[in-house]
């Protein structure tokens, strides 16, 4: 038996021993999955047993190095761990911005210390991190944002205001985008802190969004503290982790245009009827799913594509730098359609006839994907100068 | 199979890009052109593709080709498309071959795949009646006559007919034109009695014909497969066909954009480089964007063609719709930014967009492939 196998048998066996009955459902949405942090939201006791028990292992960040509270496991060892994990439908244990963003940052650009500091507590989900990066008037053009780190010997004291913060409110710790010096290029002088969201300096308030209420916060400084060893790679030098966040983040948004299993002109003949050959009745529409499911046929193509790229050693190609605008703007063509097929239970906003209006919301709620992490706009700017290398202006 | 050429590929795509760029270029085609050759193409230029095997590329090791597949052929399409290079690549080595391929008997592959691989034979296929294409809809017909039959038929966008040497002809033998069963594909030598061809000039100046066949009498072994059988065959000889055109036109609108965010780079107006205006920019990065989708999906098509999946109609549906629209929308695009030197004669960019309405068209277009798209994933 190869060691593989070997590990494979061995996974099953700890998994069905190890995984609670009732954390073997899918979840339904965002907020059914397990967050942590010091004061976990639970909607099951078993949530933290489950999340516990893989965080013995390493397992909830089974590809991080052993000494940082991850697995240490290789690539097909994970794909193993994630296999087994979806022959039972056991869930995710586990899912934070700590180790989706920060921690891929940390161990890229934070020194030794930090990382023996910060990475355990995410794996065990001790800790529930927050993003720190837009700014009322540093949107599109993040580089321009003001909010003020004044430098106080072993540590800053950060005033000014972040907006569409996710889950502010509910963080521990945020990871932030400050301006240490005003003298150079807007690119200069901008540092990533890391600070303890518990104190008396920082406030966090929710936004109500055209969708309802949202996991976005406005979130003010006023003399929060940061302590200098928590400033990640050199001062000044912040920009280039952000870029590295902001390309992280934009892949994991465009992962929302991925074509779904049944299709919607399918759903929309079921629902509206077909013709004596068997076509959906109105050709209009028919001729806008067809095009709407035709393109995200080729984007998951394209996502594929450069998937095997990578895996070939090609490197990651341009067609990357699509992903975000061309995937934003797939979701948002899938929600509009989604109103025309399914139509008045489509435009309901509450109550159990509209299930709680989830069409409505989640419609209003992909206006959004196109203007977060950077616009449509912004990314044609990007692929326009870096990939075709057009002129500035 | 994973979403990547291998090392064979990567080499005959540099051996293809390096030959067509140098012996079969767009001024190559102005030239056959302006000249009214009478082959279309250049004899020549097509032995020496011939010698390099891609006559044969797509052919079994069996039948003389290369069995390089037909993501080999795709490869070496794109780079045609690039440089619009007339030869019977399209007529021959991806349509009559594959028809004789997928429909003929074991005596007729006999007889003319290793003759094609050799670049010896060109075969085409004889099917569009009407002013679109709909293979179901054919009325032509061939009658049973002794031992053998008799075809009346008039097929027009015959690819490479005045020099073809033999037909794959598409008849009616039952049934009611509309009906998919019921026909028959016959071959047909270009030099029988009542065949008649004639010659047409298109948009793009590649060679296509009408082909008229008046009492044709054929003996029985003319019959490819099955009487009243050939719809399996022809489907999917037609799917691989568009798959084909698709990689063409993938090239075409690859280079056409190229070209074009090249003038984009150079061109000044009000004192500034056109390329640096943001109306511009956007329109060539969202080209861009449909241009890496197109790349995926047609080679996504091509390896549902090697893998003989059952996904292939959706995948050639898909991937010829696809690059319809895309390849009207940069050569529009290209024409358009180019401004008024792109409504010259003497500037290339007016012949990638000639080429790529009449590649659009051949085998179906936009509104055909995406119905049948529609269709085939199921509403």
């Amino acid at each position: 038996m190869s060691d593989l196998d070997q590990f494979r048998q061995e996974t099953r066996a700890w998994l069905e021993e190890n995984c609670p009955e009732t954390m073997r459902v899918p979840v339904k949405g965002f907020d059914d999955l397990y967050n942590g942090g010091r004061n976990p939201e639970i909607d099951h006791p078993d949530q933290k047993v489950w999340c516990d028990r893989m965080a013995e292992r390493g397992w909830t960040v089974p590809h991080w190095p052993r000494e940082y509270g991850g697995g240490g496991l290789d690539k097909d060892e994970v794909k193993v761990l994630r296999e087994e994990m979806a022959r039972i439908s056991a869930r995710s244990p586990l899912d934070s911005f700590g180790i989706s963003m920060l921690g891929p940052a940390l161990l890229q650009f934070g020194n030794e210390e930090q990382k023996k500091e910060h990475l355990p507590p995410i794996c065990r989900g001790e800790i529930r991190w927050c993003q720190g990066y837009s700014e009322p008037n540093a949107g599109s053009d993040l580089a321009s944002l003001q909010t003020r780190a004044d430098d106080h010997g072993d540590h800053y004291l950060i005033n000014g205001q972040k907006v569409w913060t996710s889950y502010a409110d509910k963080a521990d710790w945020i990871f932030c985008l400050v301006r240490t010096d005003n003298s150079g290029t807007k690119h200069e002088g901008i540092s990533f802190v890391l600070f303890d969201m518990a104190q008396s300096g920082v406030e966090a308030r929710p936004i109500k969004l055209i969708s309802g209420s949202s996991p976005f916060c406005e979130t003010f400084f006023d003399d929060a503290r940061a302590e200098k060893r928590n400033l990640v790679g050199e001062e000044g030098k912040g920009w280039t982790i952000a870029k590295y966040l902001l390309t992280h983040e934009r892949e994991m948004i465009s992962g929302f245009g991925a074509a779904p299993k049944k299709s919607l002109g399918e759903s929309a003949a079921d629902i509206m009827g077909r013709d004596s050959e068997g076509r959906l009745v109105n050709g209009i529409l028919r001729q806008s799913l067809a095009q709407y499911q035709l393109d995200a046929l080729a984007f998951a193509a394209t996502m594929s594509r450069v998937g095997d790229e990578v895996k070939a050693g090609q490197g990651l190609g341009a067609a990357s730098s699509i992903f975000k605008y061309y995937g934003t703007e797939l979701n948002k063509r899938r929600n509009e359609l989604n109103l025309q097929v399914y139509g008045e239970p489509a435009v309901g906003w509450d109550g159990e006839a509209y299930n709680n209006g989830t069409l409505a919301r989640d419609w209003l709620r992909s206006k959004g994907n196109s203007i977060e992490g950077g616009t449509s706009e912004v990314q044609l700017n990007i692929v326009a100068k870096r990939v075709l290398g057009l002129p500035d202006a | 199979m994973a979403l990547v050429l291998n090392e064979e590929q990567v080499m005959l795509k540099d051996a293809a890009a390096g030959f067509l760029a140098e012996r079969a270029t767009v001024a190559h085609q102005r030239a056959l052109r302006d000249s009214e050759d009478t082959t279309g193409f250049d004899a020549a230029v097509w032995k020496e593709m011939a010698e390099m095997g891609w006559a044969g590329i797509a052919i079994p090791e069996e039948f003389g080709g290369l069995g390089y597949g037909y993501t080999g052929l795709g490869l070496v399409l794109e780079q045609a498309g690039r440089n619009l290079s007339a030869s019977p690549l399209q007529s021959t080595v991806l349509v009559g071959a594959t028809a004789v391929a997928q429909l003929g008997t074991a005596a007729q592959k006999e007889a003319l795949l290793p003759a094609i691989a050799a670049g010896e034979t060109l075969v085409t296929l004889a099917l569009q009646e009407g002013a679109h294409h709909a293979p179901a809809a054919t009325a032509a017909v061939a009658t049973k006559s002794g031992e053998g039959f008799v075809i009346n038929a008039e097929k027009r966008l015959v690819l490479d007919a005045h020099v073809a040497d033999q037909f794959v002809v598409i008849a009616r033998t039952s049934g009611t034109p509309g009906t998919e069963s019921g026909l028959s594909a016959f071959l047909v030598p270009a030099n029988a009695e009542g065949v008649s061809v004639d010659r047409r000039s298109m948009v793009d100046s590649h060679n296509a014909g009408t082909v008229t066949f008046a009492e044709v009498s054929l003996p029985a072994d003319a019959l490819m497969g099955e009487l009243d059988g050939a719809w399996a065959g022809l489907s999917r000889t037609l799917d691989i066909a568009n798959v084909g055109l698709a990689s063409e036109l993938l090239g075409l609108s690859t280079e056409a954009f190229e070209r074009t965010v090249e003038y984009l780079k150079e061109r000044k107006q009000f004192g500034h480089i056109i390329g640096s205006f943001q109306g511009l920019q956007h329109r060539a990065a969202e080209l861009f964007a449909e241009l890496e989708l197109s790349r995926s999906i047609v080679l996504q098509a091509l390896h549902a063609v090697d893998a003989d999946s059952d996904k292939l109609s959706l995948l050639a549906s898909a991937a010829k719709a696809k690059l319809c629209e895309v390849a009207q929308r940069a050569t529009n695009e290209g024409v358009q930014m180019h401004g008024g030197i792109g409504m010259t004669d003497e500037h290339e960019i007016g012949f990638f967009i000639k080429r790529a309405r009449v590649a659009q068209h051949t085998f179906g277009d936009y509104n055909y492939h995406l119905d049948r798209y529609a269709e085939q994933v199921g509403f």
